[in-house]
């Protein structure tokens, strides 16, 4: 199967994909119709607005918590996993989750791995890892079935193949799906897919998942889904490895049922899932079935970097529900794959500059009007706007005394910029100045040039009154 | 001097802060504001060294650039009377943001908290301080006018101020609201990100063009300069000549046939 070639985007090239994705009727419709959807779905599941505000209280006040504790609940965790039979193991990037996920499937002699959702898993690029080490790794979720089957990564990090129609689906089915032939019947293409992935979970001897939430006193790992998938991949074949980030463990299990209402109804507009996994141990002596083997891995991957500063710590609050994204009008325009990362939309753009630096990522938080819908519908209440305008400084500017440096921390630095802003400065604090500027501003109105930057893309010029406020109001006086 | 203190008792005099934009591009709405405040027996005062709130250098991340120019009109407003801003989202930068942007500065700090804890977008004075009942003592005798409503994000998210402007509205006889597709939408202005991703800014601006369009409002109004100059410039290029106007001057130009009022 086709490994996706699709590298995360350097920043430099975020702005001109932006524009191509823009300019495209087809992706512009098919997303603003599957965000309208969802929207839709999402608020009929909130119908009280008061209690909503009680619940987002409540479950931003267990991230909260959780996060306080974090260095002692992976411990506890760790500890609690390690007594249920369950092996743990730590990885600071990527690289070395692959490198220990690919080394349990060596020594089990694994040709293939089948997989549950997990983004995780597509922020350290575990496909191409597990390929290049001749081990096929099969998406099991139906969306990311359909974007590995086009070589493609995901565009939402609920609904992996949104981006794409049913008349596409149908046709890459036609072509890639052995013995599949063309039909537009959606009951039909899930027909295809799952009569095939059946096949792969009896044959794969192993499982990958991702973790929605790790409860440290009980070691336990809870999977959220819907399709089943999830299920199978940790319970068929002999060996299960659930994958997550460090920031994913609570406490106890009472610290679940809040988080989970809430992801649930955010994120697809479910009162609950089809399935809730709640894996605790491996096969036990007598057990019929379940894996033989269980493995956590935890990555780090930048998540310490977020987690060192109190205001950055906040994005790691996030269950990944996607509301923001189906919530934000620049995501609705551009869709996922423009942004380049594993996570799109606003999480995305607070969370890929701890991930993979701000050096690539320093154009993402400004990819948002900072109008706030995102942190209106965040079920954890991630101030994300004052995120965005945090990181727009780190992107520009050194660390300021006494503070660690962001990885990347003033790559998007710029000379023109610094002047533009300390004019900008200068004008504005000095009023008699600003008077003398603003008034000559008035009196050349007629010079207003026609082409201003970008605003007269799609607008006409911006041009100064014949006489500002000030003035009006100092001859009013005057009289 | 008596002081306003807008909770308990109706303010007498209030400070009125422009905001840059209303001043070099839409002055006009400024005059209008004043007008509503003085037609409701309140006296307002103009401090002529007022520039900008530093909103755009702040959302830019350049929070020093933003602190030395908010730093300047935090000295504006020394009586403790309410500061008035024709705008949601200057507003919300004053009664927000400042505080956190000197927050390694306790003097300073405090005096921000002071100055937040009286600054009132218009439509809000309006409403809640001075109460106006224009529908006991007014008749709105201008032609009747449906109208579309675009609300600033930060009017209607940080400052909770969406349904004023309905309220407001709707106190006038003669004026129907009507509501556009996806009103909560953001306009796309954005500030400087209309300027670093003009492509994304255009093509959620012609949405909102679209839908207001699409809405069969004779006229549209929105309570802040930046949403109101972003619209009105975008249905200008395309050629629709929808006429647009800050609220502040829709409704003066809706009050200014004679007031019943005693
Ligand atoms: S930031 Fe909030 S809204 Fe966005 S995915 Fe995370 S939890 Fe959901």
């Amino acid at each position: 199967m086709a490994v996706s070639e699709l590298k995360f985007v350097p920043a430099s090239e975020f702005k001109q994909r932006t524009g191509a994705a823009v300019a495209d009727p087809h992706l512009r419709r098919s997303f603003r119709t599957a965000m309208d959807y969802l929207m839709a779905k999402r608020a009929a599941q909130f119908p009280d607005s008061a209690a909503l505000e009680r619940q987002r209280a409540l479950a931003e006040h267990i991230r909260k918590y959780s996060l306080s504790r974090l260095p002692d609940l992976l411990e506890q965790l760790e500890r609690q996993l390690t007594a249920n039979g369950i092996q743990v193991h730590w990885a600071e990037n990527g690289e070395q989750a692959n490198a220990i996920i690919v080394g349990i499937a060596k020594a089990h002699a694994a040709k293939l791995m089948v997989k549950g959702k997990s983004m995780v898993s597509e922020e350290t690029e575990l496909n191409a890892a597990m390929e290049a080490a001749g081990i096929e790794a099969l998406e099991c979720d139906m969306g990311e079935y359909i974007v590995q089957l086009d070589g493609e990564k995901p565009s939402h990090i609920i609904m992996p193949a949104i981006h794409k129609t049913k008349q596409q689906i149908a046709k890459l089915f036609a072509e890639k799906v052995p013995g599949a032939s063309y039909t537009e019947s959606v009951d039909e293409l899930i027909g295809i897919g799952r009569a095939l992935l059946r096949e792969k979970f009896m044959s794969a001897e192993i499982g990958l998942s991702g973790v929605n939430f790790a409860v440290a006193e009980t070691g336990t790992l809870c999977l959220v889904e819907n399709e089943g998938n999830g299920r199978m991949c940790t319970s068929v074949p002999d060996v299960h490895v659930a994958i997550t980030g460090i920031e994913k463990v609570v406490e106890k299990l009472e610290h679940v049922p809040p988080l989970f209402g809430l992801l649930t109804r955010s994120a697809t507009g479910q009162a609950i899932t089809t399935y809730f996994n709640m894996i605790s141990r491996r096969r036990q002596p007598g057990e019929r079935d379940g894996p033989k083997e269980v493995h956590l891995v935890l990555l780090d991957n930048g998540r310490t970097q977020a987690y060192a500063d109190e205001q950055l710590r906040t994005t790691l609050q996030c269950i990944r529900c996607g509301a923001c994204m189906n919530h934000c009008p620049v995501y609705t325009r551009v869709g996922g794959h423009a942004y380049g990362t594993t996570y799109p939309g606003p999480i995305g753009e607070i969370f890929s500059p701890h991930s993979m630096g701000l050096a690539t990522t320093h154009a993402l938080p400004t990819a948002s009007t900072l109008c706030g819908a995102c942190a209106e519908v965040c079920p954890v209440k991630i101030p994300i706007p004052e995120l965005l305008i945090r990181l727009r400084g780190d992107a520009t500017h050194p660390a300021s005394p006494g503070h660690a440096p962001l990885a990347g921390q003033g790559a998007a630095a710029s000379l023109l910029m610094n002047v533009v802003w300390g004019a900008w400065a200068t004008v504005y604090s000095r009023p008699a100045l600003y008077r003398a500027v603003t008034w000559l501003a008035t009196r050349l109105r007629a010079l207003t040039p026609p082409i201003q930057s970008g605003w007269t893309r799609s607008r006409t010029p911006l041009k100064a009154a014949r006489r500002t406020l000030h003035e009006e109001l100092a001859r009013r006086r005057g009289k | 001097m008596q002081r306003g203190t807008p909770s308990d008792q109706r303010p007498t005099d209030v400070y009125f802060f422009a905001t840059c934009l209303v001043d070099l591009f839409c002055p006009e709405a400024g005059m209008d504001a004043i007008a509503l405040l003085e037609r409701e027996g309140v006296a307002v005062h103009f401090p002529q060294d007022q520039t900008c709130c530093g909103q755009p250098a702040y959302t830019s991340g350049f929070a020093d650039q933003a602190r030395s120019v908010a730093l300047k009109q935090i000295q504006l407003f020394p009586n403790d009377w309410p500061v008035i801003v024709p705008s949601g989202s200057c507003a919300g930068m004053m009664r927000n943001d400042y505080p956190r942007l000197f927050a390694d500065q306790p003097e300073l700090q405090a005096q921000a908290r002071a100055l937040a804890g009286r600054v009132f977008e218009l439509a809000e004075f309006l409403l809640n301080v001075l109460q106006v009942k224009w529908n006991e003592r007014v008749q709105d005798r201008s032609e009747p006018v449906t109208v579309a409503v675009h609300t600033s994000c930060t009017a209607r998210r940080e400052m909770g101020t969406y349904e004023h402007v309905h309220a407001l509205l709707g106190q006038l006889a003669g004026v129907k609201v009507v509501t556009q597709e996806r009103e909560a939408e953001c306009c796309g202005f954005g500030g400087t990100f209309s300027l670093k991703l003009p492509a994304i800014s255009a093509a959620i601006s012609d949405d909102k063009a679209d839908a207001i369009k699409a809405s069969g409002a004779q006229s549209y109004v929105s309570a802040d300069c930046g949403c109101l100059l972003n619209i009105r410039h975008t249905l200008e290029k395309r050629g629709d000549a929808l006429p647009g106007k800050h609220l502040a001057t829709f409704l003066r130009e809706r009050l200014s046939t004679p007031d019943d009022k005693s």
